[in-house]
């Protein structure tokens, strides 16, 4: 489960710190308390900037820095698809080994597969992802995103 | 494994065979490694005694309690009231009739707040009353005493915690007072492992007029609980953190005020008459058990207390005291390990909760588990706590009868394990 990408990502997190944003979220995971104050930035359709604060275990803090590293500056449709993809993955119970074409839209993140064994991590490795989702739903005027992860 | 610099403290229990006691404490987890069970103050494993209990109850007696004329309705209803009088014993009841049976501490709770909330004067919470409880309470100590302030007007109020993890009473005389209609608190944090001074609290409710309520859940499976002593009114504790099975837990309620204050659920069984107008209820304990009862877990509490009042609660509590203290001895030889709770092994359970650097406790735990220790990381439904001492959420070890120190010696191997790995 503890991937070196992630023990890596949590050391040494891409993007911390809260910067300028067209909307803001803040998102818990009641179980365990982990916390995330997230921001989007766009500039037309392009991720500009999602940046972040807050605390949790290394799962939820490397999920953060691996969804600033792969999102910003994606075109908007990538950025979903890389989310989804990413749903797909975590929500799989470990059924899903990631294939070329995943770890190609993945990159890092297909180091949390393993995580999608253990159902309690599972939200810490979903919190800043689902975030982003209601934070960009919001910089876009969209109803909030109410899906359950 | 022990360490030699740490001697063994005396009182402990002959824990070799205890443990064979305990089918589930054999196992092993993560491919072969010996399970080491830590999070009994979240829940205890199930002596075979119980089990047995249950099976047998199933197997040769279950029927509906309380109706029917048949043999195995009999025996069921003798069987179901003979576990009222094993816990009535064990918290030493003035009478069977004050035991109600409900399904969990949480259930317990809720019920007295209820029963306050609908309840006539003099016992009535409404607006222009105040509610006081602890920072310490376990959300089900807070949870539905929030319910019945919003509901009724009533104030909500609670003493602090000082910085050693005890209670804060040195306002008690401004926070109980005249307006006070009920004071409720734990006697052992599921969290800090304090033990509370009641008598104080007590006294000054006393006082005032007002009711008091204690939550007992991690004080009935762990040490001697007279309901006399303490002097409440009302006292809550749940069955499964006790060597029973989850689905049962325990109202204690002063005889006159069971009769008095009116019942919550209504259903079978808590009626004596009923026609399509109104209904006029059962005495207490029945006023109180509306619908079927959960019968084999009440059988499955009565073989938990024999059990545990076999071995003795002295001894009991004596062994854990002396867990604790050497698991407060060992832990503090571990670098960057921080105890949110009293230090000292006085007037403390248990339960020793800690944050370990800056490591998240999920990660901590995580960590443990791989290497077989099961403990429980977050907030442990006291959020509050965690919100006093400045941290998100702690890593707890709780021991039980059956834990050992070398259980304890594995625990800070596994701590320092987990600090090399986050390190």
């Amino acid at each position: 489960m503890y991937q070196d990408v992630i023990l890596d990502h949590y050391k040494h997190p891409h993007g911390r710190g809260l910067r300028d944003g067209d909307a803001e979220v803040h998102h818990v995971n009641p179980t365990c308390g982990d916390e995330i104050t997230l921001r989007v930035r766009y500039e037309g359709d392009v991720v500009a900037d999602v940046s972040y604060d807050g605390q949790g275990c290394s799962i939820s803090q490397a999920s953060a820095s691996v969804l600033n590293e792969l999102l910003v500056g994606k075109e908007l449709a990538a950025a979903r698809d890389i989310q989804e993809t990413f749903l797909t993955l975590m929500q799989s119970r470990g059924q899903v080994v990631p294939d070329d074409a995943m770890e190609e839209v993945l990159e890092d993140a297909v180091a949390f597969a393993g995580v999608s064994k253990y159902p309690a991590r599972v939200k810490c490795a979903l919190l800043s992802w689902m975030a982003w989702k209601d934070a960009t739903a919001q910089a876009l005027g969209e109803s909030a995103a109410k899906e359950k992860l | 494994m022990t360490q030699a610099n740490a001697a063994l403290p005396a009182g402990l229990l002959d824990t070799e065979t205890i443990r064979k006691d305990f089918p589930l404490l054999d196992r092993t987890v993560h491919d072969g490694k010996q399970l080491v069970y830590l999070d009994n103050a979240a829940s205890s494993q199930k002596p075979r005694q119980v089990l047995d209990a249950m099976n047998d109850y199933y197997e040769r007696h279950h029927a509906n309690v309380h109706r029917g004329v048949h043999v195995l309705a009999e025996e069921a209803t003798a069987l179901y009231e003979g576990a009222r009088d094993k816990v009535a014993a064990f918290i030493n009841a003035p009478s069977r009739d004050e035991v109600v049976f409900t399904k969990n501490a949480s259930e317990s709770l809720n019920l007295v707040a209820n029963m306050l909330g609908w309840a006539d004067e003099p016992y009535r919470v409404d607006a222009g009353t105040d509610i006081v409880i602890t920072e310490m309470e376990h959300h089900s100590n807070i949870v539905p005493w929030q319910f019945l302030a919003q509901r009724t007007g009533a104030t909500l109020k609670w003493f602090g915690l000082t910085d050693d993890g005890r209670l804060d009473l040195s306002n008690i005389d401004e926070v109980i007072t005249e307006r006070t209609k009920v004071v409720s608190f734990v006697l052992v944090s599921n969290v800090l492992g304090t033990v509370n001074p009641y008598e104080e609290i007590v006294r000054r409710a006393q006082q005032v007029g007002a009711l008091v309520v204690i939550d007992a859940s991690q004080a009935a499976p762990h040490m001697p609980l007279d309901v006399q002593a303490l002097q409440a009114d009302f006292v809550a504790f749940t069955g499964h953190k006790m060597c029973g099975p989850t689905g049962i837990g325990v109202l204690w309620g002063r005889q006159e005020l069971l009769e008095d204050l009116p019942p919550f659920l209504g259903g079978g069984e808590m009626i004596e008459t009923v026609t399509m107008s109104a209904s006029t209820y059962a005495p207490a304990p029945h006023k109180f058990e509306a619908g079927t009862p959960p019968i084999a877990q009440a059988v499955g509490l009565g073989a938990a207390v024999d059990y545990l009042a076999g071995i003795g609660m002295e001894r009991i509590a004596a062994h854990e005291h002396a867990i604790t203290r050497y698991a407060l001895d060992r832990l503090s030889t571990v670098p960057d390990l921080r105890i949110i709770g009293p230090v000292s092994g006085e007037d403390r359970g248990a339960t020793i909760s800690f944050t370990l650097a800056d490591i998240h406790p999920h990660d901590v735990g995580q960590v443990l588990d791989e290497q077989g220790i099961a403990v429980r990381v977050g907030h442990h439904c006291a959020r509050p706590v965690c919100l006093r001492y400045g941290i998100p959420a702690t890593t707890r070890a709780s021991f039980y009868l059956y834990s050992t120190p070398a259980e304890v010696d594995a625990l800070v191997a596994g701590l320092e394990y987990v600090r090399g790995f986050f390190g």
